[in-house]
């Protein structure tokens, strides 16, 4: 059986790599959100064009980016996981959708927030609120093919193709709705156009991104380990760990 | 290689024919739908001129989801699917030549259908050749598309629901390029931005799609 | 050894979900000889058979079609091979005449009204060529996979119960179809739980289960 050890180590010493680096992520994840919310709230200046209601910006694009930038890992490690088969990397797509979502809603959230003081209503079709839309839309469809499957192995590969499929598609959608949103004449005022953009606005929210990386590596890690665990239970590796605990 | 993709496509064809219940069905279908939205929204003709592009093509959208998630299950359910991924031609011919015959059989009579549903929007002659036009461009989309979430919902519990669910977010370009050049000829803009960046989509699904569909198909019945 | 067999398995491993049904599993299988896969309900039979015409990708192991791996001669392959699986493939709306014809194109061969018919007619269907398969019985629709086939000119049979709902008739046509096909020179991988006459049919047991059966080696 000497396939099994090459084929388990991967997991094993990952779900150990990982238990290690959950802690590092998850204070460094509290301190910079503290420190970006400090700077959010204190020391960036009150916008004189849109008030204090701008200040939703520091969660709002951080939340944008990741949602977005979640989706590009998860499309590299579907990639991976259907070129070579490693079944480490679509535990990975797995671990990180529930956190690509729920940044997406929270840019959706945190988008209509402003969008009440600033153009009167809770949701305005602009074509980045729209965009961020189609993306949750996306991750939704995503998770739920994966719940509807029993089978693990089907479900990684058709969640895989499907994220694949949908890495094509965003650029085409983000341009359609672009595209869309200017024949229409939207809302002409952009959340990302926060005039007089100072250089500490730009801190702030350069270190709440850096927090959502954090935040989200931690989780993931969290995450994959639970999966790890779920998926090798009936190896020896896992049956001594939980022997141990 | 062309006479078998010629051969599924026949065979649909004449599946279809043997069954023309669940071919009416969804043409009665996309009728059905568009008409409602007179009687929810108002008959002004100005707002229905305004409204009918987005209204046809949903319509369009909603119709194809509802034939496609039995594109596959049928000949799932009765082993012929097997049979024909036994077959020694290549797995991407048989998700092209069931995708076209999809296209042939369900989205062929929307364009046909789709002028008296024009008229009775108040759309001029010429508005309602470009809406033509637009889904005889995009509505290959749709059936290419469509096919990737058929086979990868193959044989799943809700099936349907979730190929919409995975499906409709895809279709966001073929939508506004589709009922945008409708619309742009309405505001007094020629469609042929429109129209051009929907053939664009077209010809990029046309030739990732079908390969995608094979794979999940092998998937999907493993 | 010298031989080059047909049909070769080398250390195969299949899994359902998180169980292993079989592993380390080979055997080999050459022209002539009709491998009887036996084992109990759940054991893996019907996976086997799914591994070995490559609508399944094994766990561990590779399948090998005279001595390369099917996966890299897959068209080769398929024309050499038949299925016949638990579902019997064939459409309800066509008659059965169409249905054989259809599977034939797909199969990338020519097959004339007049062998159809001929085979139809020797699996005891002259009644039912012009009505769809719809209207026919369990077993009349099996018998139609059968003259499927009969006529597919496979060397190769790979056969998933294909007694289920034949009557004694069918049955022992089913054993003529057999013996006919292994001593003429062809091969066949089948399971079965019925019993069948095989008698002067080179058949090699196989038995599918998690333990590793000694008479593989």
């Amino acid at each position: 059986m000497s396939f099994s050890i090459y084929k388990y180590a991967s997991p094993m010493t990952f779900y150990g790599l990982a238990g290690k680096m959950i802690p590092w992520f998850s204070w460094g994840a509290a301190i910079l959100a503290g420190l970006g919310l400090y700077i959010a709230f204190f020391m960036a200046p009150t916008d004189f064009q849109q008030g204090e209601a701008y200040r939703v910006i520091f969660i709002h694009v951080p939340a944008a980016w990741m949602s977005m930038f979640i989706y590009m890992v998860m499309a590299f490690w579907s990639a991976v996981g259907l070129a070579w088969n490693t079944r480490l990397s679509f535990m990975m797509s797995r671990a990180l959708a529930p956190t690509g979502a729920l940044f997406a809603f929270l840019s959706l959230w945190t988008g209509a927030m402003w969008g009440k003081p600033m153009w009167g209503a809770w949701w305005v079709w602009d074509a980045r609120l729209t965009s961020s839309l189609v993306l949750f839309f996306l991750y939704v469809g995503i998770i739920a093919l994966w719940s509807a499957i029993d089978d693990r192995r089907r479900g990684d590969k058709a969640g895989a193709l499907l994220i694949l499929v949908g890495a094509i598609n965003v650029p085409i959608i983000y341009f359609s709705v672009k595209w869309w949103n200017t024949l229409h004449q939207g809302a002409s005022v952009s959340l990302m156009q926060a005039p007089s953009m100072a250089a500490i606005m730009l801190m702030g929210m350069l270190v709440m991104a850096i927090a959502a990386w954090f935040y989200s590596i931690a989780v993931a890690m969290v995450r994959v380990r639970g999966i790890i665990l779920e998926r090798e239970r009936q190896t020896e590796w896992v049956k001594e760990l939980l022997e141990k605990n | 290689m062309l006479r078998f993709l010629i051969t599924v496509i026949r065979r649909d064809l004449l599946l279809a024919a043997r069954r023309k219940g669940d071919w009416l069905t969804s043409q009665f279908f996309f009728v059905m739908v568009v008409s409602m939205f007179p009687l929810g929204i108002g008959p002004e003709p100005e707002m229905l001129r305004r409204i009918a592009p987005g209204v046809v093509w949903v319509a369009a959208l909603l119709a194809s989801l509802l034939s496609l998630s039995r594109l596959f299950a049928d000949d799932h359910r009765d082993g012929s699917l097997e049979q024909m991924l036994l077959s020694p031609e290549p797995p991407v011919l048989l998700a092209l030549g069931k995708a076209l015959a999809h296209w042939l059989i369900y989205g062929v009579p929307l364009l046909v259908i789709a002028p008296v549903l024009g008229l009775q929007f108040g759309l001029q002659a010429d508005v309602i050749g470009v809406l033509m036009l637009s889904l005889l461009i995009g509505t290959p989309v749709l059936s290419l598309l469509g096919s990737v979430g058929a086979a990868l919902t193959l044989g799943l519990r809700g099936g349907g629901v979730l190929l919409t669910l995975l499906i409709l977010p895809l279709y966001v370009p073929a939508l506004i390029f589709g009922a945008g050049a409708v619309d742009a000829t309405l505001a007094g803009l020629g469609p042929e931005a429109n129209l051009s960046l929907l053939a664009a989509f077209a010809m990029l699904t046309l030739m990732v799609a079908p390969w995608v569909t094979a794979a999940a198909l092998r998937i999907s019945i493993e | 050894m010298s031989e080059i067999s047909h049909l070769a398995v080398r250390e195969l491993a299949c899994a359902r979900g998180e169980r292993t049904l079989f592993s380390g599993m080979n055997f080999q299988l050459r022209l002539g000889q009709l491998l009887l896969v036996q084992g109990g309900n759940g054991r893996g039979k019907t996976s086997l058979l799914r591994l070995l015409c490559g609508l399944a990708q094994p766990l561990e192991g590779e399948v090998h079609w005279r001595g390369q791996e099917i996966g890299g001669v897959r068209e080769e392959y398929h024309r050499e091979m038949a299925y016949i699986g638990h579902v019997n493939g064939i459409k309800d709306d066509l008659t059965p005449l169409e249905n054989l014809r259809l599977s034939a194109a797909l199969a990338g061969r020519h097959l004339d009204e007049r062998t159809a018919e001929q085979s139809l007619i020797r699996l005891g269907l002259e009644r039912c060529l012009d009505l769809p398969a719809r209207v026919l019985s369990f077993g009349q629709r099996r018998r139609v996979t059968l003259a499927g086939l009969m006529t597919a000119g496979a060397v190769l049979w790979i056969l998933d119960e294909p007694l289920t709902g034949l009557d004694v008739h069918g049955v022992a046509l089913m054993e003529g179809l057999l013996r006919d096909h292994v001593t003429g020179g062809g091969m066949v991988v089948m399971t079965t739980h019925q019993p069948l006459s095989l008698e002067g049919v080179a058949t090699v047991p196989l038995q599918v289960g998690p333990v590793l059966q000694p008479q593989e080696d």
